[in-house]
Formats: C-alpha cells, sequence, structure tokens
C-alpha cells in the first residue's frame, strides 16, 4: 500500500515545478503536465479504492490502514503530531472524490483558461489545492487535518483572487480567507482542549470506542457545559466556517468571483465538504460522547439549507443560485450527520451524509462546469442575458438537465437515492424535521428548475455574436459527470462501502419517504415550469405582492450588511484605530528613538576623530591631568 | 627703607621661584599650542616647552644633586634633539606651504586629499 | 644678593616674553620674543653656574634655531602679514586648560618641596671633565647617548633634505 504515498506527493512535485518553471514554459505544457499528473493520481486512487474495498475481513468490516506514518513533533511521549496517511473507508471514498472531480476541471480548464494569462500560475494552485485536500483526507491525526486545512483556504484563497487585478475579486478572496481563518480559531482551541484532556491527537486513538482515553474529561465543565462538549462544539465551529453554514457563509457567494472551474473544485465538491467530513472522522466521539452537540449540528444544517434555499429562489446570477444550492446541499449533509446515530440501520444518516456527499460531488460540479460553458458562450453571469439556449449548446443542455434533475432527487438519477435516504433518516429522528426537509428539498427542485428554464427556454436575448457550443476539452468532462450522476445511484450499493461503524450494512428504500419526495419534487417542478418555460407575468407579480420578503432575499437576508457594521463600526473604530496608534506613536517612536539617540551619539563620537592636532593635544594633556590628579591625590 | 629691600634680597635664590618661572614658560607654551593656527607659533610653542623642561632638569641638578652630573648632560642632549627636530618640522612646513600655499593648521584635518590628485601633484598649484 | 636681583630680572623677562611670544599677532615678532626668551633662559643657566651650558644654548638655540625659525617664517608669508586670529572658543578652552595645569602643577610643587637644599659652593666645571664625561663608557658617562645624537643628527640633516627640496 506504499504506493498511496505518491497519490500525496505527485500533485505537490507538480505544484513546484509548475511554480518555479511559470512563463518559462508554454501554456499548452503546463497544463498537459497538471493533468497528467492528476491522471497518474486518478489512477492510483482508483486502484486504492479497488485493492480496499476488496479486502473486507470475514464480519465484512474495513479495516483502518496506515500505510505510512511519520512523527514530526513530540510533546510529550503519547503526544505527537504525526504526518501519515489513514485509509479507511471515508477517506477512500473522498480519494476517489476529489481526484476524479480535480481531473475533470484540469481537463475543463485546458479549454475554458486557454488563452488566459496566468495560466501556469493556475495550474500550480490547482495542483497545490488538490495536494492539500488530499492530504487533509487522508490525515492520520487531527492536528495534521489541522495544518492541511490551513493549507487548502491558502490554495483557495490564491485561486479566488486569480483574477487579481479585479477588486471584487480581491475583496472576495479576503473575504474567504478571513472568514474562514476565524473560524479555524475556534477549530485550534477545540482541538487544544480535545487534545489537553485526552492527551492525544491521533484518530486512531479518539474514535476506537475506547472510553478510557476520555476518562480524565468527567467532572470537568464550564458555564455549566461539559469540556468534551466545548470543544466537539469548537471543532464544528471550524468545520461550519469551511462548510459555509449560516452564519459563517458569507464567503461563499462572494468566492464565485474566482474562475468557474475552480468554483466547481473548490466551492462545490471539494473544499466545502471539509466540514462535513471533519465531523465525519469524529462522528464516533460526537455520537457517544456529546449527543447533544451532534443534534445541535442538525439544526444548524436544517437552519442553513432553509435559509440558502430561500435566497437562491431571487437570485439573478447563476454562479450565486449555484452557490446558495451548495450551501443548502451542505447543510442537508450535516442534518444527515446530525441526526444519525451509531451502527447498522440507526446509522442510515451517516452513510446518507457521505452518500449525498459523493454524488453532490458529482453532480455540483457538472452544474458549475455547465454554467462555465455557458458563461463561456454568453459572456456574461446574468440570467437576464441567456435565453432558449437550447438551440445552440446541445451536450450542454442536456448535461445540465440531468444534473439538475440529480439534485431534484428524481429517479432514477444519483441524487434520488441520496437525499432520499438522508430524507428517512430525518423523518426516523423527527416527523416535523423530516417535514421541515421535504419542504427544503421542494424549494431545491424549484429554484433550480428556476435556473434551468431560465437559461435554455424562454425568450432569446440579442447576442453580439451567436453563442456556440463549447470545444471538446470542456464537454468531455461533462459527459463523464453526467455519467457518474445517471449511474451512481443504483450502481453503487453504497451501505456496502460506507457505514458509521464499519460493518457493511445494505440499505433497503423506503417506499413512503421516496414517494412523498418525489411528488414534492414533481409539483416543484410542474411550478417552475407554470411560471418559466414560456415568459409568464406570474413571477413578476409575485415578487410585488411579497415584495419585502423577495427585497430581504435577493440582499440575501441582510447578513453582509450586519458583518459589515461590526467590523467597521465596533472593531474598526473603537478596537483596532487606538492599537494603530498605540502602535505607531508609541512602540515605533520607541524604536525610532533607540535609532535617533544612536545617531546622535555617533555624530558626537565622530568628533573626536576630527584629524585636528590641537584638539588631539588638547585630550592628551587633559587626560595627563587628570590621571595625575587620581594618582596623587586619590 | 634700603634695609627691606636688603632682607628680601637676603639668602640664595629658592627653588620654588625657578619653578614658578619655567611653570609660566610652560604652560605658556601649552597655550601657545592649543590656540594658534599659524603651523609655525605652534612650533614656537613647543620650544617654549622643550625649553622651560631645560631650566628645570639644570635647577635640579644644582639645587638637589650637586655632586651629579646628570641634569646637565639632560639637558645637553635635549637642546641638540630639539635642534634636530626643529630642522625636519621645518621643512615639512616648508612642503605644506609649496602644496597648500598656507600653513595654517585648520586645513591639515585629512589624511589623505580627496581626489586622485595626491600622487602625481608636485609642487605648489 | 646680587645673585637675586639678577634672577628676579631674568625671570622677569622670560615670563613677561613668553606670554607676548604666544599672543602677539605677527609672526616675526613672535619670533623675536622667542629669541629673547632663550637668551635669558642661556642666562639663568650661567646664574646656575653651568657655563657651558649657556655656551650651547646660545649657540644652538638662539644662534641656530631661531635663524632656522626666521628663515622658515620670511619663505612662508610676506613680513607684516598679521596672522588671522583664532575663535574666541579656542582661545577659552586653552586659556582655561593652561590655568588648570598651572594651577594643578604649583600645587603639587608647593605642597612637596622639603626645603632641603643648598646652593653648595662649587668649582666652575671645566671643560677638560664635561669632555671625559661625555665620551667615557663608564657608569654615568655618556658615550653611547654622544653617539645615538650624532646618528639622529644624521639622520635628521637627510630627512630634511628629503622632505624640502624641490621636486623636478
Amino acid at each position: 500500500m506504499q504506493y498511496t504515498l505518491l497519490i500525496l506527493i505527485l500533485p505537490l512535485l507538480s505544484f513546484v515545478v509548475l511554480g518555479l518553471m511559470d512563463t518559462k514554459w508554454k501554456p499548452k505544457v503546463a497544463g498537459t503536465i497538471g493533468t497528467t499528473v492528476l491522471g497518474i493520481v486518478t489512477l492510483l486512487s482508483y486502484y486504492t479504492a479497488w485493492m480496499y474495498f476488496s479486502s473486507a475481513d470475514i464480519s465484512g468490516t474495513y479495516q483502518e490502514i496506515i500505510p505510512f506514518q511519520a512523527e514530526w513533533l513530540r510533546f510529550t511521549d503519547s503526544l505527537h503530531i504525526n504526518l501519515g496517511i489513514l485509509l479507511d473507508p471515508i477517506s477512500v471514498m473522498m480519494l476517489v472524490v476529489i481526484s476524479t472531480v480535480s481531473l475533470m476541471v484540469h481537463i475543463y480548464s485546458l479549454g475554458y483558461m486557454k488563452g488566459e494569462k496566468g495560466f501556469e500560475r493556475y495550474y500550480a494552485f490547482l495542483s497545490l489545492f488538490t495536494f492539500s485536500m488530499l492530504g487533509l483526507v487522508l490525515a492520520t491525526n487531527i492536528f495534521q487535518m489541522y495544518i492541511f486545512w490551513e493549507l487548502v483556504g491558502v490554495s483557495s484563497y490564491l485561486l479566488i483572487g486569480f483574477y487579481y487585478t479585479k477588486p471584487e475579486a480581491v475583496a472576495a478572496s479576503k473575504k474567504a480567507f478571513i472568514v474562514t481563518r476565524f473560524a479555524d480559531l475556534f477549530f485550534l482551541i477545540g482541538i487544544l482542549f480535545l487534545s489537553f484532556y485526552t492527551k492525544t491527537f491521533d484518530f486512531g486513538i479518539l474514535t476506537s470506542g475506547d472510553a478510557s482515553v476520555f476518562a480524565s474529561t468527567a467532572g470537568v465543565s464550564f458555564m455549566g457545559i461539559s469540556v468534551m462538549s466545548w470543544a466537539m462544539a469548537l471543532i464544528f465551529i471550524g468545520g461550519a466556517g469551511k462548510s459555509a453554514m449560516f452564519p459563517l457563509h458569507i464567503w461563499l457567494p462572494d468566492a464565485m468571483e474566482g474562475p468557474t472551474p475552480v468554483s466547481a473544485l473548490i466551492h462545490a465538491a471539494t473544499m466545502v465538504v471539509a466540514g462535513v467530513y471533519l465531523v465525519a472522522r469524529l462522528f464516533p466521539v460526537y455520537v457517544l460522547y456529546t449527543p447533544d452537540v451532534l443534534h445541535g449540528i442538525a439544526y444548524v444544517g436544517a437552519f442553513t439549507s432553509l435559509f440558502a434555499a430561500v435566497i437562491a429562489c431571487v437570485q439573478t446570477d447563476i454562479k450565486r443560485v449555484l452557490a446558495f444550492s451548495t450551501i443548502s446541499q451542505i447543510g442537508f449533509m450535516m442534518v444527515a450527520l446530525g441526526v444519525s446515530k451509531m451502527g447498522g440501520e440507526e446509522g442510515l444518516g451517516y452513510m446518507a451524509g457521505m452518500f449525498h456527499l459523493f454524488t453532490h460531488a458529482m453532480f455540483k460540479a457538472l452544474l458549475f462546469l455547465g454554467a462555465g460553458s455557458i458563461i463561456h458562450a454568453v459572456h456574461s453571469n446574468e440570467m437576464s442575458k441567456m435565453g432558449g439556449l437550447r438551440k445552440y449548446m446541445p451536450f450542454t443542455h442536456w448535461t445540465f438537465l440531468i444534473a439538475c434533475l440529480a439534485i431534484a432527487g428524481i429517479p432514477p438519477f444519483s441524487g434520488f437515492f441520496s437525499k432520499d435516504e438522508i430524507l428517512t433518516a430525518v423523518f426516523n429522528f423527527n416527523p416535523y424535521f423530516g417535514a421541515l426537509m421535504t419542504f427544503t428539498a421542494g424549494l431545491t427542485a424549484f429554484y433550480m428548475f428556476r435556473l434551468y428554464y431560465n437559461i435554455f427556454w424562454g425568450k432569446e436575448h440579442k447576442h453580439a455574436h451567436t453563442p456556440h457550443e463549447s470545444p471538446f476539452a470542456m464537454l468531455f468532462p461533462l459527459i463523464f459527470l453526467a455519467t457518474v450522476t445517471v449511474f451512481a445511484g443504483w450502481a453503487i450499493p453504497f451501505g456496502n462501502f460506507v457505514s458509521s461503524d464499519g460493518v457493511a450494512f445494505h440499505s433497503e428504500l423506503d417506499m413512503t419517504t421516496a414517494t412523498i419526495s418525489v411528488v414534492v419534487a414533481l409539483l416543484s417542478i410542474a411550478l417552475a415550469t407554470v411560471f418559466y418555460m414560456k415568459d409568464s407575468k406570474t413571477p413578476a407579480k409575485l415578487a410585488t405582492t411579497f415584495s419585502g420578503l423577495h427585497k430581504a432575499a435577493s440582499h440575501r437576508f441582510y447578513v453582509d450588511e450586519v458583518y459589515m457594521f461590526i467590523t467597521k463600526k465596533v472593531i474598526f473604530n473603537n478596537i483596532s484605530t487606538p492599537i494603530a496608534w498605540f502602535d505607531r506613536h508609541v512602540i515605533d517612536a520607541t524604536m525610532n528613538g533607540f535609532a535617533n539617540v544612536t545617531q546622535w551619539t555617533s555624530r558626537r563620537i565622530k568628533g573626536f576623530q576630527s584629524g585636528e592636532v590641537q584638539q588631539y593635544a588638547f585630550v592628551i594633556l587633559l587626560g595627563a591631568i587628570m590621571i595625575a590628579a587620581l594618582v596623587i591625590f586619590v | 627703607m634700603g634695609d627691606i629691600f636688603t632682607n628680601f634680597f637676603a639668602g640664595i635664590v629658592p627653588l620654588e621661584a625657578y619653578m614658578v618661572v619655567s611653570l609660566i614658560m610652560f604652560f605658556s607654551g601649552v597655550y601657545g599650542f592649543l590656540s594658534r593656527k599659524s603651523l609655525l607659533m605652534i612650533l614656537i610653542s613647543i620650544e617654549l616647552i622643550l625649553n622651560s623642561i631645560d631650566i628645570n632638569f639644570a635647577v635640579f641638578n644644582r639645587y638637589l644633586y650637586p655632586e651629579n652630573m646628570e641634569g646637565f648632560f639632560f639637558a645637553l642632549f635635549t637642546i641638540a634633539i630639539s635642534a634636530c627636530e626643529t630642522a625636519v618640522a621645518i621643512a615639512i612646513v616648508i612642503n605644506i606651504y609649496r602644496n597648500l600655499g598656507h600653513v595654517e593648521v585648520d586645513s591639515l584635518n585629512e589624511l589623505q586629499e580627496p581626489a586622485e590628485v595626491a600622487e602625481n601633484t608636485e609642487v605648489s598649484k | 644678593m646680587a645673585q637675586q636681583i639678577i634672577f628676579y630680572i631674568l625671570a622677569l623677562i622670560i615670563a613677561v616674553f613668553s606670554v607676548m611670544a604666544v599672543t602677539s599677532g605677527r609672526l616675526i615678532r613672535s619670533a623675536t620674543y622667542l629669541l629673547f626668551v632663550l637668551l635669558a633662559t642661556a642666562g639663568l643657566y650661567l646664574l646656575l653656574g653651568y657655563t657651558y651650558l649657556f655656551a650651547v644654548q646660545t649657540a644652538v638655540y638662539a644662534g641656530g634655531i631661531m635663524v632656522l625659525f626666521i628663515f622658515a617664517i620670511l619663505l612662508t608669508q610676506k613680513p607684516g602679514d598679521r596672522i588671522t586670529p583664532e575663535s574666541l572658543k579656542q582661545r577659552t578652552l586653552a586659556i582655561v586648560l593652561s590655568i588648570v595645569g598651572a594651577l594643578f602643577c604649583g600645587v603639587i610643587i608647593f605642597s612637596n618641596i622639603k626645603k632641603v637644599y643648598a646652593l653648595v659652593e662649587q668649582t666652575e666645571i671645566d671643560t677638560k671633565h664635561i669632555g671625559m664625561t661625555l665620551m667615557g663608557t663608564g657608569k654615568f658617562q655618556y658615550m653611547l647617548a654622544f653617539e645615538a645624537v650624532s646618528i639622529l643628527l644624521l639622520a635628521c640633516i637627510v630627512g630634511a633634505i628629503m622632505i624640502a627640496r624641490k621636486r623636478s
């Protein structure tokens, strides 16, 4: 299993080489190298998955394999930070997802980013991101995951700000980095709490179910909440930042300023699911020791899901619709994890959440890449500049439709299976909760088809030149991902591979939930068809009727304004300005004072070497008299 | 009234008197050295200093060690050496005068002329 | 008694003229005052009984060195030039240091003189004795110093010529 080390090292090497060679090589060379390396990594990942999942032992459990572990920093005998590779069901599944989507994005970018300035830099950053994300999922201990967590954040910053001459892109990259970094502060504090009491960072030990590891946390509490809850809640906040849960979601819509393939890779399929992955990784700890925090996670996920779905219904920029859709779907995944319990049928939520992660990565990447294809043809993000595009772009049209059907939850596409299992798990937890999530699923279908009709049907917009279909480099990934979306649902018995306690189980489709969800989805699609397929006055009329809600939703419920208020009026004026004044006038003044004193002294001392003989004689005589006086009288 | 005169001048000349004389001469020389601008004035001040030292030696020899001759010979050699030193010093002064046109000590405070004129020049400008 | 009167006259000459030598405005006048000081010093030697020293002082110092000075002065300036006065600050510092130094030395002298001296009447030191001491190699005899001074004189002659010659 040692070849798994190559999976990590190859993208890193690619980053270094492409970064150093930058513009010295032709763009085509850089693109080819990047894509080839990713191709190798993808093949290795598939091979790893094949080897791993065909090696289940007798009881059908998949063992944790650690092919590589090296100690990096040692704090005490039991507390050390290692760097290693951990293979277990979810990490292998993530390997497959990340490498597939990354490879598709690499191929797609060959066409989309052709002719752009900074092409080589783009591929270097893509490789860096792939390396960081792979390191994150293959981490053996929580600190290593934190290191790669930060690296992923940096790659995201670099890629969002790729068009660095555009002020909005720069602002968006800063926002993304600062918001996630702020969340990571809490993550770090959580890690420190956890490792202080359990004396280890290692995932294997933490999730082994051994109660003695957590023995020292018994009875320790702060403000009425036990320290374990604090630690796990803080760790979740870190995950919530990366996964854009309310109220830390503000960076994701703005991150759409980056190139569209970047949005597909980072902000739909891989980085934003890092939070979900974190909760899944620490799931045994959550479910056995802090079930309250787990339920809290479910509530946060549900609220975020609904919130984002409402906002997505009124957005006009297609990438923003997809961004809010992502936030909503990640909310679904968090809910699934939150309502799950451990083991077998009870652990359905866990399995469903991971399955939804897998399928969502595929069809969301497909949606974003399709959007990129449309933007490439029409040169604009706004829905008002599109319409009736199905005549000009057949491949894009059909693949986009497949993805929309998948996300709406229509069988036999993959989205149906995963979403249905989530809804089943939620209904098992609490029927009212289930109803809420079903309503959100309906909203999802509605806004996705609103998007679809506005782009591909309806009145055509006058274009400067007729839109044309995209080149093959851009179409191939669309077709590939669409194929996966069609087959993944019913062809992959996910429960056999990934489950909450590692034991394979077979999940049956719950007919009641399935029927309800399909009916709701079809109704929403019908509503969207009525409103948007042909030009109709109803949406506008509804907008004016509910104008308050509509206005609030299109301004994303003013959350950004609240943040701006707090940062500008409260923090900048009252905290930052006095500190800056202090720094400039007290600390700098002291340093300048040292320099000034030194200069003044040296100027004075310089005079001793003036070259004037009489001055020298004066000093000699004075010195002689003083020494004589000293010797004679003292 | 003449008695005061004779009484005052009775006895030998005290040692302190000679010392006071040489003291005045010495510190005049010091003052001249420290404050005059012309190089030749400085040389004159050096002569004054050296002379005061000679008087000191001769007086000590005569009053404190009458049978020895050390002070006498020291003064003798000092005179000889002072002559040598004055000769060389005046040669240098002439050289400076040739190069600079004047012999003021204020302008002699750098070891080398700033431009590369130093190696190849000769005589005065 | 005569000795004392002569001493006081000579001492007065020395004091006054040395001060005037260093404060004069014209270089030639300074040189002249120095000449007077040197002659008065020679007189003091004579008073002390060192006739040979008196002769050497007059011949070398007053005769040789002063002529050298006059030559140098006349070579480097037009006679009658006033030299520019120096800054007040420099003069003040020099005066202060001189007076401080003089007081310091004066204090040392006057607190240490023990008055255990006597002016012994001695016969005049004859030249033969001086010559024997100068050329002798025994204890308290100055052959080595004599030779060293002669070499020094040679070096000075050569050096002065080297420095001051016209470079053609």
